[in-house]
């Protein structure tokens, strides 16, 4: 009990810090704090539409939470997580673009979404190959595989993929009406991204709490050298576990495109796979908090942008108090004699 | 400049790692400081060099008392060490890597300063060489004069000698000779009997963290020496040796090669029978570690193979069970509990129908461990965390490979595991273990390894060693005639 105590009052007692030093920020900017916070916490939910563009980050935002959290127990840090993304928007592109008038549109979306699954999973065990086999940092590997990734979706939507006429950094030629998910009434919100983000935080938390697989990726993430010595296949989870992130990025991807795109655009990621990282870094291996965790981060992301007309203050802010908090946390937990991460 | 120690004392935790040292180091002398790895000599240099504050005691340099709070004070106050792994900058050159840590106005008096070091001390540097491109033991040469410029008058080096080449060794003690001639002081530390004959003017005995008798002037015989590093051996009861079979082994080795980073071992020739427990004598870093890694499968020979059982090993197996001594970094993962590696374990542990907590429970009972089957194995103490990992060796296993299995432990949880261990020999297991107290070779083994030189011993039964014949063979005297 004690133990659970403890655990709890750290990241409280990092979030009052950060709370306090985004307040010193917005008084030297001579903002009214309250009021700011007001909408940097409430904003977001004041409305249906944007209740629903939260909704619209915090979906695939806790995919690549999700995913990250399987990654982390198996100790990768998988900085490639946005590349993986993009690569699962250019699958999906892929087998859409197969899409004739009349086909059974279910098919392309199921086939779209396993394709981004399959292509973030190759593209994580990339990074895991170089790791395993070249000695190269996953970090440096993912974050250079993001450019690899970038520049493939570039050269899609400039190049072979382009549209008619005129090539655009808006992307290839939209996606026949009938591809697009449907949506809400009245918003640009389809249920099936949250709906799938959910199912796909159940089955990572059983995987990673409740199975066999799970301790073993867990031992590995926790001291390689020991789980090597009892036995545990230590290569092949590790591979594992990076591949079930990828798979996780790549369906964000995915969905991204038939859901909110609707055609490949150079930026699937924009950012939310490194927010999704913060998140990671925030509950670690922990699957228990990370629905809690991304949600807060979405609110405050979504409030934010209600900032500059409301009160003039510029919207970065929000990533301010995000990456204070992630700063709180990790200080926190070195001053515990934990690992940072 | 003379240094003198009273009452030091510094514990880790529960061990004792110095207790009451009390010494002094003459000016213009080379000082050995030997003992065993853990008998507390680098930390007792660590003290010296202002790494370690000590929990209690004073520290003398010419008769007045210092405190030697940072690394950085005690250079300034003139005791500099050269640790077992040079630490430098690997882009940097000579020059840059010892100017960035002095107080000097410029560049061109330090290069004056190495040049004039390196031609006393005859080592081959130049100042704009760049550190990657050194070897150990000249980048070990570049901390020598860093350390000399710096205006070090005692330098302490610990284990100087390892990594680096045979010519290089003969340069370092030539250049030493030649720094204490200068009236400066050598503390040299290590393992090695050898280099204690050959370079020393005093040498200083350090066992389980207390200086044995005091410091003697050399020459001493080397089986003094090894008398002091391993304490008298106490006579223990006859343990009825057991007869040496060499049909049908346990583990078999046909002209096998085995090599890490730094060590070669072989070629090996040898029959480990079922049954017995086997002793692997020898100072440490002869190559016992190694030798057990590769029975248990956690690395490959270079040449030749390895049996067990009748079956080449190909890869870890967990019906060879090897233990190392650092528990909590190799052994057990820290942050899960017994139950979690029952779980981890529980093709080879787990009955049918069986709990991982009731199988925890169990062995929690069986092996006295003070735990909960939920409790983090972290949170337990040394000796619970040995018992937790003996007690994860599923009763399938027919070899065990410790390391210092009873390093850390109070003599009731030794004797403990002791007990456990001789209830698995008495099944068939085959038991090898290694251990820096060499009393506890001698009272636990049916049968013995002496390591020595890259080489390692025939089978030696237990009834035709006495300790004096053991303490020669483990110091290479009479080797030849024993070497398989």
């Amino acid at each position: 009990m004690k133990t659970q105590f403890v655990a709890l009052r750290t990241p409280v007692i990092a979030m009052g810090v950060a709370l306090a030093v985004t307040a010193v920020l917005l008084l030297l900017a001579g903002a009214d704090v309250l009021a700011a916070f007001g909408v940097l916490l409430g904003g977001a939910l004041t409305t249906p539409s944007r209740i629903s563009d939260m909704l619209m980050l915090l979906a695939p935002l806790l995919l690549c939470a999700v995913g990250l959290t399987a990654s982390f127990a198996a100790g990768q840090y998988n900085l490639g997580i946005e590349g993986q993304m993009t690569v699962g928007g250019v699958a999906a592109m892929w087998w859409l673009r197969g899409y004739q008038d009349g086909s059974p549109v279910i098919l392309y979306w199921i086939g779209a979404v396993l394709c981004g699954m399959l292509m973030g999973a190759v593209w994580a065990m990339l990074v895991a190959l170089l790791k395993r086999y070249m000695h190269v940092s996953e970090i440096f590997a993912g974050l250079g595989f993001n450019f690899v990734a970038l520049g493939l979706a570039l050269y899609l939507v400039f190049g072979p993929w382009k549209r008619p006429g005129v090539a655009s950094m808006s992307g290839t030629e939209p996606l026949a009406d009938a591809l697009w998910l449907p949506t809400l009434t009245g918003t640009r919100l389809t249920l099936i991204t949250p709906i799938l983000a959910i199912v796909m935080l159940a089955i990572v938390w059983r995987l990673i709490r409740h199975t066999h697989w799970g301790l073993q990726v867990r031992a590995c993430g926790l001291s390689a050298l020991a789980s090597v010595r009892m036995g545990v296949p230590a290569t092949r989870r590790t591979f594992e576990a990076m591949a079930l992130c990828g798979a996780c990025a790549g369906m964000a991807g995915a969905l991204q495109i038939i859901g909110v795109y609707h055609s490949l655009v150079p930026n699937v990621a924009s950012g939310i796979g490194l927010m999704g990282l913060l998140v990671a870094l925030l509950v670690r291996a922990d699957v228990r908090w990370v629905a809690l965790v991304a949600f807060f981060f979405a609110i405050i992301t979504s409030g934010s942008i209600q900032l500059p007309l409301a009160l003039s203050i510029d919207s970065s802010i929000s990533g301010v108090l995000q990456g204070l908090i992630v700063l709180a946390i990790i200080v926190a937990r070195a001053r515990r004699g934990e690992d940072a991460a | 400049m003379h240094v003198s120690i009273q009452q030091l004392n510094k514990s880790f935790g529960p061990v004792r790692a110095n207790q009451d040292i009390t010494i002094a180091f003459a000016a213009g002398q080379i000082h050995g400081v030997l003992g065993e790895n853990g008998a507390g000599k680098s930390t007792l240099m660590k003290l010296l060099s202002g790494v370690y504050k000590p929990d209690s005691g004073q520290i003398f340099i010419n008769g007045t008392a210092v405190t030697l709070g940072t690394p950085r004070l005690a250079v300034q106050i003139g005791i500099g060490m050269v640790g077992q792994d040079p630490l430098d900058v690997p882009v940097f050159n000579v020059l840059e890597n010892i100017a960035c840590g002095l107080q000097m106005p410029n560049d061109a008096e330090v290069r004056q300063q190495i040049i004039h070091w390196s031609t006393t001390l005859g080592f081959p540097l130049h100042p704009d060489q760049r550190m990657r491109d050194l070897t150990v033991g000249q980048r070990q040469q570049v901390e020598i004069v860093r350390l000399l410029i710096a205006g070090s008058d005692v330098l302490i080096l610990d284990e100087p000698t390892t990594g680096i080449t045979a010519a290089q060794v003969d340069a370092l003690f030539a250049a030493l000779r030649t720094i204490v001639a200068t009236g400066k002081t050598v503390l040299f530390v290590t393992h090695k009997l050898d280099e204690i004959v050959a370079l020393c003017d005093t040498v200083t005995v350090l066992r389980a963290g207390q200086i044995v008798g005091t410091q003697l002037a050399m020459p001493i015989s080397k089986e003094t020496m090894l008398t002091a590093m391993f304490g008298e051996f106490a006579t223990h009861a006859q343990v009825p040796a057991k007869p040496i079979p060499t049909a049908d082994p346990r583990w078999q080795l046909s002209d096998t090669m085995l090599h890490d980073a730094t060590f070669v071992l072989g070629p090996l020739n040898l029959s480990l029978p079922k049954g017995m427990i086997i002793g692997l004598a020898g100072l440490e870093g002869s190559g016992q570690r190694l030798f057990m890694q590769h029975l248990a499968g956690i690395a490959r020979p270079d040449r030749g193979q390895i049996h067990f059982d009748g079956v080449p090993i190909t890869r870890a197996n967990p019906t060879a069970a090897w233990l190392p001594a650092d528990r909590l970094h190799e052994g057990i993962i820290g942050a899960m509990s017994l139950r979690e590696h029952v779980l981890l374990l529980r093709d080879s542990l787990l009955a049918p129908q069986q709990t991982a907590h009731e199988k925890a429970a169990q062995l929690i009972a069986d092996y006295a461990i003070k735990a909960t089957p939920d409790m983090p194995l972290q949170q337990l103490s040394g000796g619970n965390q040995q018992r937790a990992m003996l007690a994860l060796i599923p009763e399938s296993a027919q070899g065990i490979l410790l390391e210092h299995p009873t390093r850390g432990l109070d003599a009731v949880s030794a004797m403990a595991i002791w007990q456990r261990l001789q209830v698995r020999r008495d099944n068939g297991a085959t038991v090898l273990f290694f251990s820096a107290d060499l009393s506890e070779v001698m009272q636990y083994s049916d049968a013995v390894l002496v390591f020595f030189g890259g080489h390692v011993s025939r089978l030696l039964a237990h009834d035709t060693l006495s300790e004096e014949a053991l303490a020669a063979l483990i110091g290479g005297v009479g080797f030849a005639e024993v070497s398989a």
